[in-house]
């Protein structure tokens, strides 16, 4: 195995020496995401590098190698009652450990349990000049030197080529039900902000199609008193609401999860013909985002107890704007490459924090090898 | 009594200069000149080390925390950001030739918004003042350091601290959603915001456990959790240790996740007993202390489950908290911890290694070994679940020789923590004192990654200079001396 990491770091060090670009990949899963390349690079494919280096149910810690399959690290973590708690959408069959630490992304769980980078210990990676090295580790509590491990969590291959990465599991839940309130936007958003503040078992909280969804996780006896108080205050409120068909709820959180949910296929279209797709990070009570005098479409998905909200199309310097003005910012999570390249995947950094960005870019990879403008088109 | 040498790279400055420019930006209120004045801030809990600051200011707003970074950049002064000074690592060792921020004065609560649950506070708040604003709103800040009476937010991010609960409620940079600073050129930046995440790089996940390197940090936005409706904690003796090391990983298998799991040695609770009466088993050789929160119906099932792995794991006794005020008394023991071993010794140092949950057996049988060889006590606390150990090496510093022998004993069993795959340090950071373990760490090519993502930040290396991070030449020196060390025939006892 070691002799892949060899090949690889000579492989780096050559494209450093030649200034030559290497577009860093696994299976693909999530090519479609982030800022088109312009100079392309040479393809350089992490798969071969794969498997599960150690597992310590006990210890809540696995070791995997960058193109080991993320359902293959799954189904083993599954085996043993444990899973990772951020729920990071796979978006194809093959997506790689590599991928879901590089792309950064989470599911369903997210606000409950944390994000990827919550659950990084460490990793081993090859920089930008070709050297081996490793930060973090596999304990919970690591304080030596600065954070590098969780850096790489969200930098899409800019910074270094991640080997090897260390995450925290955690154990399944004993019990788990989903309710189904049916409700209209602005009222789940309200509830939500009311049920937020409650230490309430809520492991996933999303609204669409009229209907609020939570997903309650931990001891059966409390899932039940939850259940009792949850359906009541909806129902007092004049909102039907059921606890969710077990397969039924299962499907939707996994629909939310990979994007298959018909809000997210209808975008795609049938013909290739594509909408963009917006993701918007905000603070949690964020009114309704059709309310904010941007003219924006009241057509939305709502996850994360409301801190995502994900629209179809619309005028990007609007969205830009109203996610501004709400705390957050917007992303361009699909869209065609001109429409990419035009209107930049990612808010624009303020001038201190991208000179910041850029240095930091330059202190792992200062020949801009690994995936370049691929995050923001100047790094 | 005998100190330790800090020293740090110098910087030529000129100090009548300095005084006058900060006397322009400043009300006199802000800045100290005297020795006398400056006494108080030549060291923090790391007591070992001392010096004394060229000047102290004390900026009373962001704007003159502004001013007095450009002037001490644009002089190319040093400046070193200081807390409460509770740190236990030297991180607020002043610098021969540089000005001590203290932030002491930036301590106003700004908001606290139940519905989001975050409060944005400035970085001179204290933990617990945080915890104390927001439970009107039945809510409340989880990293909770033994030392949340005094440490600010300030000082828990740039040391990424820990708590009792971190196993289940995260450390410090997993409750911390935006940071705002400044650069030492003065520039405001912020990190993270209140939305979940921010675009670019996660540069907040660095900047948390970044020990005043960095940024200044002026203001967070932290997250609060709601208060649990109960708590309750389970107290069970163990005739010996690695038993104890033991119960701790069949808790986690048997898929339970503890809002808090401690252990103490039989040395550390007979430390503690006389000093807080918390009713401590005397004869176990070892305590756990295993604690469950939620409603309370979640509490008493998981509760079962606990005390049931408990008991198969060889717990000689259990006693669960009947009350809340038993609850606190178990508690009280753990948390007074340190204080409590202060009083049977005149020195103590505070190790803070993490390793794998299933070698704590093993590292205390070699801890065992190390009392006999340097003749020194040490006694241990550990946040078990999170295999986060605090050895207390208790020494007197006024006996020539004990410092020196209690420091060797500390490196000894940090870089044993790395040997078993752990760290040099899990929440207390590296400042002064681990400086030289850190090239037991790390390579010089992943050291010197470590300096350049610094001088991403802080190009002009002026932000707490000389500290966290090795320069190439100390760990030269440290690998000949450790080369040599193991040329000679061992000394002592194996273990
Ligand atoms: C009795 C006792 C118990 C303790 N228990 C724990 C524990 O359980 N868990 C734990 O993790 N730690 C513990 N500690 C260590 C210490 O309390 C923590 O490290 C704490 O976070 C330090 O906070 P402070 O405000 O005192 O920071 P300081 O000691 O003043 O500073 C610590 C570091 O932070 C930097 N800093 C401070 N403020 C800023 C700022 N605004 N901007 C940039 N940098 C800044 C300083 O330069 C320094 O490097 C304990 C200490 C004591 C004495």
């Amino acid at each position: 195995m070691d002799a892949i990491l060899n090949r690889w770091c000579e492989r780096v060090r050559a494209a450093h020496a030649d200034s030559r670009p290497l577009s860093l990949h696994g299976s693909g899963s999530k090519a479609f995401y982030g800022q088109p390349a312009a100079g392309g690079g040479e393809p350089f494919d992490t798969r071969e590098y794969r498997g599960i280096v150690a597992y310590a149910p006990s210890e809540l810690v696995v070791t995997a190698r960058c193109g080991t399959p993320l359902a293959e690290l799954e189904a083993e973590l599954a085996a043993r009652g444990q899973m990772l708690a951020c729920e990071p959408p796979h978006f194809g069959p093959g997506a790689t450990v590599g991928g879901m630490l590089a792309a950064g992304l989470s599911g369903p769980r997210r606000m409950q349990a944390g994000a990827v980078r919550d659950f990084v210990l460490g990793v081993r990676l090859i920089d930008g000049e070709g050297r081996l090295l490793a930060f973090g580790g596999q304990v919970m509590k690591n304080v030596a030197g600065y954070d590098v491990s969780r850096l790489l969590a969200g930098s899409l291959g800019t910074l270094a080529l991640i080997a090897e990465v260390s995450l925290k599991t955690l154990p399944v839940s004993f019990a788990e039900l989903s309710l189904q309130l049916d409700m209209p936007q602005r009222e789940a958003l309200a509830r939500l902000a009311t049920w937020n503040a409650q230490p309430l078992p809520i492991s996933a909280a999303a609204w669409a199609d009229d209907c609020l969804w939570l997903r309650l996780s931990g001891a059966a006896a409390a899932l039940t008193a939850a259940t009792d108080r949850l359906c009541r205050e909806a129902a007092a409120a004049g909102f039907p609401a059921r606890v969710a068909d077990a397969a039924l709820a299962n499907a939707f959180w996994q629909s939310l999860r990979e994007q298959t949910h018909h809000f997210f296929t209808a975008a795609r279209g049938a013909s290739g013909q594509s909408q963009s797709l917006w993701r918007l990070a905000l603070p949690p009570t964020a009114p309704a985002l059709a309310d904010g005098g941007y003219g924006l479409s009241d057509e939305t998905l709502i996850e994360w107890g409301g801190a995502l909200r994900w629209l179809r199309g619309g005028d990007p310097d609007a969205i830009r704007t109203a996610a501004a003005e709400a705390g957050g910012h917007a992303t361009l999570f699909r869209g065609d490459a001109a429409l990419r390249a035009a209107v930049g995947v990612y808010a624009p950094l303020p001038p201190a924090l991208a000179a910041i960005h850029r240095r930091v870019k330059n202190a792992f990879d200062p020949h801009g090898v690994f995936n370049p403008g691929r995050l923001y088109p100047d790094m | 009594m005998s100190g330790l040498a800090f020293a740090p790279p110098r910087f030529a400055v000129d100090r009548a200069a300095l005084v006058a420019r900060l006397r322009a930006v400043l009300p006199d209120s802000a800045l100290l000149v005297e020795e006398e004045a400056l006494r108080p801030y030549e060291c923090d809990g790391l007591t070992a080390y001392r010096q004394l600051p060229l000047l102290v200011t004390l900026p009373e707003n962001e704007a003159q925390a502004q001013a007095i970074l450009r002037v001490c950049h644009e002089l190319g002064a040093p400046v070193v950001p200081r807390g409460a000074a509770t740190g236990l690592s030297g991180g607020v060792l002043p610098h021969p030739d540089g000005v001590v921020v203290s932030l002491a004065r930036l301590k106003n609560i700004l908001a606290i918004d139940p519905a989001t649950r975050t409060a944005v506070v400035q970085p001179g708040v204290r933990n617990l003042a945080v915890s104390q604003a927001a439970a009107p709103y039945g809510l409340y800040y989880a990293p909770d350091p033994s030392s949340q009476i005094a440490c600010t937010i300030g000082g828990n991010i740039a040391e990424n601290s820990g708590g009792v609960h971190c196993l289940k409620y995260g450390l410090t940079v997993h409750n911390v959603l935006r940071v705002r600073g400044l650069t030492v050129a003065g520039e405001i930046v912020e990190f993270g915001s209140a939305a979940p995440d921010a675009p670019g790089y996660d540069l907040l996940a660095v900047v948390n456990g970044s020990e005043g390197l960095l940024v200044l940090i002026t203001e967070a936005t932290v997250r609060l959790t709601p208060k649990p409706e109960l708590a309750q904690v389970a107290l069970a003796s163990f005739a010996d240790v690695t038993r104890a090391g033991e119960a701790v990983a069949a808790i986690i298998a048997a898929g339970i996740l503890p809002a808090g799991l401690e252990m103490m040695d039989k040395k550390a609770t007979h430390a503690v007993e006389p000093f807080v009466n918390a009713g401590y088993d005397m004869d176990a050789e070892a305590l756990l202390l295993c604690e469950s929160d939620g409603t309370p119906e979640e509490v008493a099932e998981e509760m079962a489950r606990m005390q049931a792995v408990l008991a198969a794991s060889g717990a000689t006794a259990i006693r669960v908290s009947q009350n809340e005020a038993e609850r606190l008394k178990f508690w009280a023991g753990r948390k007074a911890a340190f204080p409590a071993v202060g009083r049977i010794t005149p020195d103590y140092l505070c190790m803070d290694g993490t390793i794998p949950r299933h070698s704590v057996g093993r590292m205390l049988a070699a801890i065992a070994g190390m009392e006999r060889r340097y003749g020194l006590r040490c006694a241990n606390v550990f946040h078990a679940g999170d295999g986060n150990l605090h050895p207390l090496i208790m020494y007197d510093a006024n006996q020539p020789g004990e410092l020196e022998r209690a420091q060797a004993f500390g490196a000894e069993i940090l870089e044993l923590s790395v040997e078993f795959g752990g760290t040099i340090t899990g929440e207390h950071g590296v400042g002064v004192e681990k400086v030289t373990q850190m090239c037991a760490q790390f390579t010089p090519e992943e050291l010197a990654l470590f300096e350049r993502l610094k001088r991403a930040f802080d190009p002009a290396g002026l932000l707490n200079p000389g500290k966290a991070i090795p320069t190439p030449a100390r760990c030269r020196e440290y690998r000949l001396a450790r080369s040599a060390a193991d040329a000679a025939p061992p000394a002592g006892e194996a273990y």
